[in-house]
């Protein structure tokens, strides 16, 4: 069970005034807010122990290389990885996502063939596009039905030996359409391919086994499930990782320099070149901490009453049209009135100190299927609650009558 | 009129409004009055960039002075453009060039200007300056 009125409380910015109203927050897709919890573990790194890590012999240097450390265990436990070293630290979802594809780019050649879907952001389309024009190889699309659901049978049908890679997101940011990456996974693996998926979406609202799954790669934001920007994870099986040629070149990331030779550090430094975002991954590990004690379980249960409730709400409003209509969804609701422009919508509602988001949320090809600019987006999570979804109604009825 | 006395008139009219919503109202129905661009001009080249939603505008010169008609598929949007043309429109191009900006600040569509708004009105400014440079340059 959920008390949402005390996990508020966790939530200082809850509190905001905007435009003169209580801040109604609907944009967790974009980014989730932070807890004190978190905000806490962030003030005490830079008031006792800010050093820099792994090297140094002096105290705080230690102090910091621990804590660290174990945030890196902190995330192998949360994602179930075999190993500390397989969850390697980035700077969040794209930097992994362009950690993967620059490896691949010594391992691809002309005729091989890699898969994404059409329900992409677009950091997980253009790295590949870079790829592809790199190395020859082909990029397929697995495309969507109207429901927004990946068509399955055409995935089955882009498999063969020329397939290297598959690269599908586990939630559709633009969409919340959870995707059905278990069959996707042991079918790319059937013909040999690796899998990457992105977690971005996914990682505030489900608790992802790596193991379990057998994916090869997975990757997540830290801002996404409650910690700070700037940081975030790539899982990649060990195997995969000792393949991939280092990404980037520079400090840490070395065992041995000479002018003739530099043999490169083992994993995870080896693809943690420079000082780390060290803060960032510190309370990368509180955030996770912090949303293991509310429990996966709960907050799953708890956002599907909300996404429900506000479904059928919007649901009423004349001319309302929900994009992403899957069985399987998170608590993500695009959707667009009438002929109205998104950015009108978002505009009159963030006068009433709502905030949702409006554009083509980075998936123009999504848009482009609908035929339509953009849409309203409203996403939710366990700090949302139906009063909230109840005055966001008559908000949005409001600015309905203004613009039409 | 300068571009002075017009942004004058329109900072007054905007301080008869008590609230954003009646402002706001103000603007949609300005946006919905827009004297549209011909269908002709509604042209890629024409699109502003940066704006998350579509503007296309189109100058012509008649008399050394420069008039502007414009279009986006917002109705807010709209509303800010029919507010900008109304300033610069008619005017010489030097006018123009020189003219600020103060009075959107004035007029309480501030978070407008903000460079991460997404109707890119910064962008729209700096288009119409653009265009009055370009007919500038014709005249020298």
């Amino acid at each position: 069970m959920i008390d949402v009125q005390h996990i508020r409380k966790d939530f200082p910015i809850l509190n905001r005034i905007v435009n003169g109203k209580p801040l109604i927050y609907f944009d967790n897709a974009a980014t989730s807010q932070t807890p004190q919890q978190v905000i806490d573990v962030i003030v005490d790194y830079y008031s006792n122990y800010n050093a820099n890590i792994h090297r140094g012999v002096h105290s705080l240097s230690q102090e910091a290389t621990d804590a660290y450390e174990q945030a890196r265990i902190k995330i192998q436990k949360h994602f179930n990885a075999k190993h500390p070293h397989e969850i390697i630290y980035t700077s969040g979802t794209t930097d992994s996502i362009n950690l993967v594809a620059n490896g691949f780019s010594s391992l691809l050649k002309k005729d091989d063939e890699i898969i994404v879907s059409a329900l992409e952001h677009h950091s997980n389309i253009v790295p590949w596009q870079m790829l592809c024009e790199r190395t020859g190889a082909s990029l397929k699309v697995i495309p969507m039905n109207e429901e927004g659901e990946l068509i399955l049978s055409d995935f089955d049908a882009l498999l063969n030996d020329h397939t290297k890679l598959v690269f599908v997101n586990h939630i559709s940011n633009a969409l919340g359409t959870i995707n059905s990456i278990e069959y996707i996974i042991d079918e790319a693996h059937k013909v040999g391919a690796a899998v990457l998926v992105d977690g971005a979406q996914s990682c505030p609202h489900i608790k992802p086994d790596v193991q379990a799954l057998d994916v090869d790669f997975y990757v997540c934001s830290a801002h996404k499930l409650c910690g700070p920007t700037g940081v975030g994870m790539l899982y990649g099986k060990e195997d995969w990782l000792n393949k991939l040629p280092p990404y980037q070149g520079g400090g840490e990331m070395i065992a041995e320099v000479s002018f003739e030779k530099t043999t490169y550090a083992a994993l995870p430094h080896k693809f943690e070149a420079g000082t780390p975002n060290i803060c960032g991954g510190i309370a990368f590990g509180a955030a996770i901490d912090y949303m293991n004690s509310i429990g996966f379980d709960n907050i799953a249960k708890y956002e599907h009453e909300l996404l429900e409730y506000a479904t059928e709400q919007l649901q009423k409003i004349e001319g309302l049209k929900i994009y992403g209509t899957a069985k399987e969804k998170t608590s993500v609701i695009s959707f667009n009135v009438g002929n109205i422009h998104p950015y009108d919508i978002g505009t009159i509602l963030d006068k009433m100190g709502i905030a949702v988001r409006t554009g083509h949320h980075c998936a123009q090809p999504i848009m482009d299927f609908y035929n339509i600019p953009g849409t309203v987006r409203a996403s939710f999570m366990f700090y949302n609650t139906k009063k909230e979804i109840d005055t966001f109604i008559v908000a949005l009825k409001k600015a309905v009558m203004m613009l039409s | 009129m300068t571009i002075e006395d017009v942004q004058n008139e329109i900072i007054d009219e905007f301080a008869m409004f008590e609230d954003w919503e009646e402002r706001y109202q103000y603007m949609i129905d300005l946006g919905k009055d827009l004297p549209l661009i011909d269908e002709k001009y509604k042209t890629e080249d024409n699109i502003i960039k940066g704006c998350q939603s579509k503007v296309w505008v189109h100058a012509n010169m008649v008399d050394n002075k420069v008039n502007f008609t414009a279009d986006s598929d917002a109705i807010i949007t709209k509303g800010i453009i029919a507010i900008l043309i109304r300033a610069f429109s008619n005017q010489h191009p030097e006018a123009i060039i020189n003219a600020n900006t103060d009075f959107i600040d004035k007029i309480g569509l501030k978070e407008h200007l903000s460079p991460t708004r997404a109707n890119g009105l910064v962008s729209m400014i700096k288009q119409l300056k653009l265009y009055a440079i370009a007919y500038q340059t014709q005249l020298n």
